[in-house]
């Protein structure tokens, strides 16, 4: 290991953005191509880590480690398993998508530079073995979203920013202190101050109502950030509001911090008290599925339609997440990736039906399938994967979840099965409406797909297709690191995973 | 007679311990007998000999830290004062800020044609109070410090000879500010009543036998209640906060950066060594109290920042709600028993260190956007900053985010060393509201924010800012951000306090 890729992951963007904020602002094409250079050597460097990744590990790879604040027992600690590779991947890859595929339409230079910060930030998240160290890119990703709403986003939008801000702020307040607290008390099985994640889980032996609080103020943090019921309010506003880059983004990678942070900080840190507020958990997520799902169904905008299929679909990573079976946790995590691509996808359509007419309200827009035939079939088939259709990528996560979860939530399961069916009416009827019928005066000229969106589009697609069609060499790499989690979890609690007998 | 006269011993004296105060004290004479007895001198020149004197002062300080070592704290001028890294932090903290506010103040007065060495005179003096009041080893040396501080601070509020709103500001704080004084002089009594010393360490000796002289420990719980209004006032905190909005508006801009810098830290740090070093066998007492001050500082302070539509004013109640967060500091501080009470010293110290930078840089900024006039300090002033002068305003947008504790700025490296503190000695819940108070006041520097980039504005600002000014803030905006991603540059020293 000569190359610290994973340090790579995380400064070539931001030096990609301290170059691009240092060009000239007049000399707009340089720097698109610097953001683009960057963010595609970030792209590749993630492929390549993906190939490298020894598939069948269960420990942490490419792990980078070195004092940082060494004061404070802070250290530069990055490493990947199985449940991060994927949304590392993902970030690599849809960073340059969204920079190439998106117009911000003004102040492209600043806009830019944001979205390279953006990824640092996410990269680090993702990476960080280190609460403190986690915890500043979890803050820092704030600031260039903050930035992308308020400036490039639509009407409402500094509201919506401010929300945004404000709201993640409040939850990550807790977590600071969660944060700290952990390190002081892990101080008298360790031996010395540390921040450091692993040495923390694997040696700290918090008593049982410590472990609970501190595992709540995380997960405060976190269900703001997925967002769980009843903490979602301010993402229907960041996501309506938002540039359709931003939208992207944060419905791609920045709500799965949450998520991805539920697994790695929340249950790997405090397993005792993940098992014991599984239920509660658990009915928060299942209202999340049906509620999102509701909300979705009655919504008029259709951006602020699939920013409530969000909500759903997050409830049903989180029920994945706290069934804690090694097939509920999974797909968990496929589901997390799966749903970056396909609700990525959809905004991303959503953004382009917005540039040709001006408008997102469904009762506008009318009869594009007889105009643009490729279009609405490139929106049918991401819609579809969305739903779950078997044979597409969403149906594999959402399978495994509700298989994995049967066992150990079964009536919480049966709840959350009708939010399948929910999301198949309301993505219909709103296809439904958008895509048949006859077109009238103002949706005569919708303009058909264009090459550059379509190859765009391929992307999403393939990575739809293929996941959904053989799904095996991702699951192959998540679930060894999955295990792993749920051996510590119940060598640490008096949580057994309940055998499951095939083919009796 | 004779017998009397040699009698007295004069007390040994080590010149180069009090260097510091000593050069700050040659460079007021200079500026005003020099100044008073020469015709005007060439524009700026001043404020440079005001910044040389400060920055050798900084540089004494220095030095003074290097050959302290790791030795124990040594008393000065017959106990008068104290000497440790303790104090020595706190004095190098005093000068940078000093230094820093000369240099904005410099490129404010050449602009508003009231060029003159007696403001700098004013701030150096100011700063030599400060300087007294963190090394004061006894309460009657704090007193005359504080004085000293705050008689300076009352003139230069009312500085300004064009603006009618400082020289109310000046009145207002000059009679506020005496009535604190009287409080804290007040509590110096009834403690030397109750203890039979002013000196902080025989103070603390006398408490630590718990033994209360005189019979009746209400005068020291009294005593300590009329040094804590005291403080309050001093330090701002609620509800002796009142007259802070005001006269933070009504001074000259540069000014209010020196107040919210080398006032607060002397201040506190005055307000800590009394607490957490004379009174700390007393912190079951006292500890309860400050608690509630404190929570209710950064409650009040914070929403009260919210609805204010004046960035002067904004930044005087986002002020109030970081002197609550500091204060979290000292009730972890005033945890004598905890092994880790260490901490509050130096995440107090941190703090201060960290918010007179910021303070200063924020201020400056809004002195550049002020104008000629120094009227321009509406939250209006600032709509289209971002286009106008991009530089000008990412530099006040680092300042705000760390102002807000954002990491991988200063701020964040000062909040989680007072969280850090706070979470030692269990204070979790206070922890938790200083935090979500740090939010709510996050909400002030968005509202500053979306005024700069977000709002359309036809401002024209002052392209032409003093080479002073520019390179105060650039100082400022770099040791945020530098602290920021290497906060080991600071924590290497404050680790020893």
């Amino acid at each position: 290991m000569s190359i610290p890729i994973l340090t790579l992951l995380v400064l070539v963007p931001l030096v990609g953005a301290l170059v691009a904020s240092l060009l000239a602002k007049s000399n707009e094409s340089l720097v698109k191509n610097v953001a683009l250079v960057s963010s595609i050597i970030t792209g590749l460097l993630s492929v390549w880590m993906l190939i490298k990744f020894p598939t069948g590990s269960a420990g942490f790879e490419f792990v980078s480690k070195h004092s940082w604040v060494s004061e404070w027992g802070i250290s530069w600690h990055l490493g990947v398993d199985g449940i991060s590779l994927f949304l590392v991947v993902l970030t690599g890859i849809l960073f340059p998508l969204v920079i190439v595929g998106i117009d911000p339409h003004h102040d492209h230079k600043q806009y830019l530079v944001w979205m390279l910060v953006l990824e640092a930030g996410v990269m680090g998240s993702f990476l960080s073995l280190d609460l403190f160290l986690f915890f500043v890119f979890f803050e820092i990703v704030l600031v260039p979203m903050y930035f992308l709403i308020g400036k490039w986003g639509y009407d409402q939008r500094v509201y919506a920013a401010t929300k945004f801000f404000i709201y993640t702020m409040a939850g990550s307040a807790f977590m600071l202190v969660g944060i700290v607290a952990t390190a002081f008390l892990a101080r008298r099985d360790i031996g010395h101050l540390s921040f450091d994640l692993i040495e923390i889980a694997e040696k700290s032996n918090f008593g049982t109502s410590t472990g609970r609080w501190l595992f709540v103020g995380f997960v405060i943090a976190f269900a703001v950030k997925v967002p769980l019921f009843p903490l979602h309010t301010w993402l229907p506003d960041a996501h309506t509001q938002a540039p359709t880059g931003g939208s992207v983004i944060l419905a791609g990678v920045l709500l799965k911090m949450g998520t991805y942070g539920m697994l790695r900080f929340g249950v790997y840190l405090f397993p005792e008290a993940a098992v014991w507020a599984k239920p509660v958990l658990l009915t928060l997520a299942v209202i999340g599925i049906i509620y999102g799902a509701i909300a979705a169904t009655m919504q008029k905008d259709l951006k602020r339609l699939v920013a409530y299929s969000s909500v759903a679909h997050l409830g049903f990573i989180v029920l994945g997440t706290f069934a804690l079976t090694n097939q509920a946790i999974t797909g968990g995590v496929m589901q997390m990736v799966n749903h970056g691509v396909s609700t990525g996808a959809l905004f991303l359509m959503v953004g382009m039906i917005y540039e040709r007419r001006h408008t997102r309200v469904i009762a506008e827009l009318k009869g594009i399938q007889a105009v643009a035939p490729i279009f609405a079939g490139f929106f049918m088939l991401i819609m579809l994967s969305s739903i779950g259709l078997p044979g597409l990528n969403g149906f594999v996560g959402e399978f495994l979840i509700l298989i994995g979860s049967f066992p150990t939530a079964r009536w919480w399961v049966v709840a959350a099965t009708t939010g399948v069916i929910l999301a198949a009416l309301y993505l219909l009827w709103a296809y439904q409406r958008v895509f048949h019928g006859e077109p009238d005066e103002a949706n005569k000229s919708f303009v058909e797909i264009t090459k550059r969106e379509a190859m765009l589009l391929s992307v999403f697609v393939a990575a739809i297709v293929f996941t959904g069609v053989y799904p095996k060499p991702m699951l192959n790499r998540i679930e060894p690191s999955v295990k792993s989690l749920l051996e510590h979890v119940e060598s640490r609690s008096n949580y057994k995973q309940p055998e499951i007998k095939v083919g009796e | 007679m004779m017998l009397a006269a040699n009698m007295f011993v004069g007390p040994e004296i080590d010149w180069f311990k009090i260097s510091p105060l000593l050069v700050m004290l040659g460079g007021v004479l200079l500026l005003i007998l020099a100044g008073s007895l020469t015709p005007q001198w060439k524009k700026g020149a001043y404020g440079i000999v005001g910044a040389l004197t400060a920055c050798a002062a900084a540089v004494l300080t220095a030095l003074l830290w290097r050959d302290l070592g790791d030795g124990e704290p040594i008393s000065l001028l017959a106990n008068a004062l104290t000497f440790s890294k303790f104090t020595l932090f706190a004095t190098f903290t005093i000068a940078i800020a000093t230094l820093l506010a000369i240099l904005l103040t410099s490129g404010f007065l050449v602009r508003e044609d009231e060029d003159g060495p007696e403001i700098f005179a004013l701030i150096l003096c100011a700063a030599i109070g400060g300087m007294v009041m963190v090394q004061a080893n006894d309460l009657i040396v704090m007193f005359l410090g504080l004085e000293t501080l705050s008689l300076a601070f009352y003139l230069l509020t009312a500085s300004s000879r064009s603006r009618s709103a400082s020289g109310e500001a000046g009145l207002k704080y000059f009679v506020l500010g005496g009535f604190a004084s009287a409080f804290f002089l007040y509590g110096v009594a009834l403690v030397f009543g109750a203890t039979g010393s002013t000196n902080i360490d025989a103070i603390a000796a006398s408490l630590s036998k718990d033994i209360v002289l005189g019979g009746s420990s209400a005068m020291l719980l009294a005593g300590i209640a009329l040094l804590l209004v005291g403080f309050g006032f001093k330090v701002s905190l609620v509800p002796f906060h009142t007259w802070t909005a005001d006269v933070y508006q009504g001074a000259p801009t540069p000014i209010t950066a020196l107040m919210g810098s080398v006032g607060k830290t002397a201040a506190f740090v005055a307000l800590l060594r009394v607490f957490s070093d004379a009174l700390s066998s007393r912190s079951d007492d006292w500890s309860p109290v400050v608690v509630v001050l404190a929570i209710l500082t950064l409650v009040v302070g914070s929403v009260l920042a919210v609805v204010q539509t004046d960035v002067k004013r904004m930044l005087a109640y986002s002020s109030i709600s970081h002197a609550g967060f500091i204060l979290v500091g000292l009730v972890a501080a005033g945890h004598s028993a905890s092994a880790d009470a260490g901490l509050g010293t130096s995440g107090t110290l941190s703090y201060l260190f960290i918010y007179s930078i910021l303070v200063i840089g924020t201020l400056g900024i809004v002195t550049i956007v002020a104008g000629k006039g120094d009227n321009e300090t509406s939250l209006d002033a600032f709509k289209g900053l971002g286009k106008s002068n991009p530089v000008l305003a990412m530099g006040m947008t680092v300042l705000l985010l760390a102002q807000a504790g954002v990491p991988l700025t200063s701020g964040f490296v000062a909040k989680f060393g007072i969280i850090r503190a706070a979470v030692s000695t269990e204070s979790y819940v206070l922890a938790v509201v200083a935090m979500l108070a740090a939010v709510i006041a996050a909400f002030v520097y968005l509202r500053i924010m979306v005024s700069m980039w977000l709002s359309e504005g036809a401002s024209s600002h002052d392209v032409s800012v003093a080479f002073s000014t520019r390179l105060a803030i650039g100082l400022c905006v770099g040791a945020t951000v530098a602290l920021g991603f290497l906060p080991s540059l600071l924590l290497q020293f404050t680790n020893q306090i």
